[in-house]
């Protein structure tokens, strides 16, 4: 046996080679491709391609009624569906002027925020996963599974929610929907504990993650970058914060930030967020035991679809019902810009309406599409390795991506 | 610092840009103000550099289509002010046949993509855009197809008309 050359990180290569990374590559976990320059492990430079699975929503929105473009949001952010859901819902109801009675806001708070949980869930495990660390991501699945069994309570499916209607929720909260958010709440606390305490501190991780893709504060917000990963950079711009929607205002949180927005920045930040989640979730359930319990959307008869049984034996109820499926209710003529704060970042919705049934124009400000332009750039000088956690870390989303 | 009201926004960039600017509208109390292509790169970089206005975060840059105006194509910025959190949307309106309009590039680097996104479907050119390429559609395709020639579905059907409810 003769000695193979063995290249180190310091030896000149004459050339460089060619690395097609996507677009489906076991490491992306989704459709992405980035053509890299590789000098032996590290990255000179790279080119992101996208728009592998884009469907056209917004043009698909402009021919569809309001209530119809709430299962296009779904399919956005799919690991966080009902924030996309309720985001559009809200947009429709400050265009309409409706305001929500406080009820519906802390159930629509408590269901947002699960799926912040359920995102970070997903985000911070699969991270460990792409560490070498699986058995944090098999642990965690369990809880998003706890979640999805409450989406199932409330609206029925799981993934894809189409959850809650313009104007209010199409049901009430049961009794074991509650039961099952109180019992969540119970083993999460113990679950991310564990989850903590396995990766926290843990010396492989902090190594691989620590210093990793650093970005300055001045960096993250000239790619106008949002959501946990521009506080991981020191900057507390949470939309929560800044411009309550739903009565965000009623709550008490924080805002964690990180300081060098390196990943291991990022991963600390996603953490807390969740643990603030369910400060919040904790709250909204005492809140809504001084509400009236039978208040599940508000008095809008003219947006909200009555219920069935009331349409086959109430004429108003007919006419409403017919009114709205027809899309012959006036709209005001307005442009609307709403945005709530996703599980990735500010979800903006831009919505500018000719007092038709379907908007004249609508724009989503998808924050996966808007932070993924950083990631060639950033990715130059890094190795391979790195820049695989890196894009985890940065948790984007195909769906949201590409819309 | 607090919430910049509209009417300080409005008479600060009137002036600073005397005649340039004017207001759109103010619905739910956002503030919307139009300028032409020749100003926008001033208007920008002002309400980005200004002392007091700081509107230094790119929220998003859009377009729209306007079969029946003059001016058809509108490119829309939305900025944020984070320091006073006040959101302010810029407008300007290009013609169909002359769609060029200078790059933001130059003040954000996030308005790479969104340009290029609004170019895909808009068919807006940015001088001065470091890689104005399509981005979320094929690269072969001759079309800019989020304006309003493109009907999304079969123009032959008629199931769908309006005449059939009533209207």
């Amino acid at each position: 046996m003769h000695n193979h050359p063995v290249y180190t990180d310091n030896d000149p290569q004459t050339e460089y080679s060619t690395l097609n990374l996507g677009p489906t590559h076991p490491a992306t976990h989704g459709v992405f491709q980035n053509v890299l320059q590789m000098d032996g492990e590290r990255i000179v430079s790279g080119v992101s391609t996208i728009g592998y699975i884009h469907r056209a929503f917004e043009k698909i929105a402009e021919h569809r009624p309001y209530y119809q473009i709430t299962p296009l949001t779904d399919r956005l952010n799919y690991c966080s569906s009902p924030i996309n859901n309720m985001g559009w819902h809200m947009t429709v109801e400050k265009l309409l002027g409706i305001t929500m009675p406080k009820r519906v806001d802390y159930m629509r708070v408590i269901i947002m925020e699960l799926a912040r949980i359920t995102d970070h869930i997903v985000c911070n495990s699969i991270l460990g996963v792409d560490t070498g660390a699986l058995t944090g991501f098999t642990y965690m699945m369990q809880y998003r599974e706890a979640v999805y069994e409450i989406y199932e309570e409330i609206c029925g499916s799981r993934l894809t929610t189409n959850i809650g209607r313009i104007g209010g929720f199409e049901r009430n909260f049961n009794k074991i929907a509650f039961d099952k958010i109180r019992n969540f709440l119970k083993i999460f606390h113990v679950g991310l504990k564990e989850f903590e305490s396995l990766f926290n501190r843990n010396r492989i991780f902090v190594d691989r993650t620590r210093g990793v893709a650093e970005v300055t504060a001045e960096a993250a917000l000239s790619y106008s970058w949002t959501g946990p990963i521009l506080r991981a950079t020191g900057v507390d711009y949470d939309v929560r914060a800044m411009e309550p929607y739903s009565s965000y205002e009623d709550f008490d949180f924080e805002i964690p930030v990180g300081d060098n927005g390196d990943v291991y920045a990022r991963f600390l930040v996603r953490n807390e967020e969740m643990w603030q989640s369910m400060r919040i979730i904790e709250q909204a359930l005492t809140k809504l035991e001084k509400e009236p319990s039978d208040i599940f959307h508000a008095d809008v008869p003219a947006f909200y679809l009555p219920p069935k049984e009331e349409v086959y034996n109430n004429m108003e109820a007919l006419i409403y019902h017919f009114k709205i499926v027809m899309g012959e209710v006036e709209t005001p003529t307005a442009e609307v810009y709403h945005a709530v704060e996703g599980a990735n970042g500010e979800l903006g919705f831009y919505l500018i309406n000719d007092g038709g049934r379907s908007p004249y124009r609508l724009h989503f400000r998808r924050p996966s599409f808007i932070n993924y332009q950083m990631y060639a750039p950033m990715s130059q000088g890094m190795l391979l390795s790195d820049a695989i956690i890196n894009m985890s870390s940065l948790n984007v989303i195909a769906g949201e991506l590409d819309a | 610092m607090g919430k910049i009201a509209n009417e300080v926004l409005i008479k600060k960039l009137a002036d600073k840009f005397p005649g340039q600017i004017t207001e759109s509208n103010q619905d739910y109390g956002l503030l919307s103000v139009e300028t032409s292509r020749e100003q926008i790169t001033g208007v920008l970089s002002y309400l980005k550099t200004d002392s007091e206005l700081k509107f230094t975060f790119l929220t998003d840059i859009t377009s729209v289509h306007y079969p029946e105006q003059e001016k058809q194509i509108g490119v829309i910025y939305h900025l944020h002010s984070l320091t006073t959190n006040t959101r302010i949307r810029v407008k300007v309106f290009l013609s169909a046949d002359d769609v060029h309009i200078p790059t933001a590039t130059t003040l954000w680097d996030g308005a790479n993509w969104m340009e290029r996104e609004t170019f895909d479907f808009y068919g807006v050119i940015f001088d001065g855009h470091p890689d104005l390429r399509r981005i979320l559609n094929v690269d072969d395709m001759t079309v800019f197809p989020m304006r309003k020639e493109f009907p999304l579905e079969d123009p032959n059907r008629i199931d769908k008309k309006d005449y059939f409810f009533g209207r």
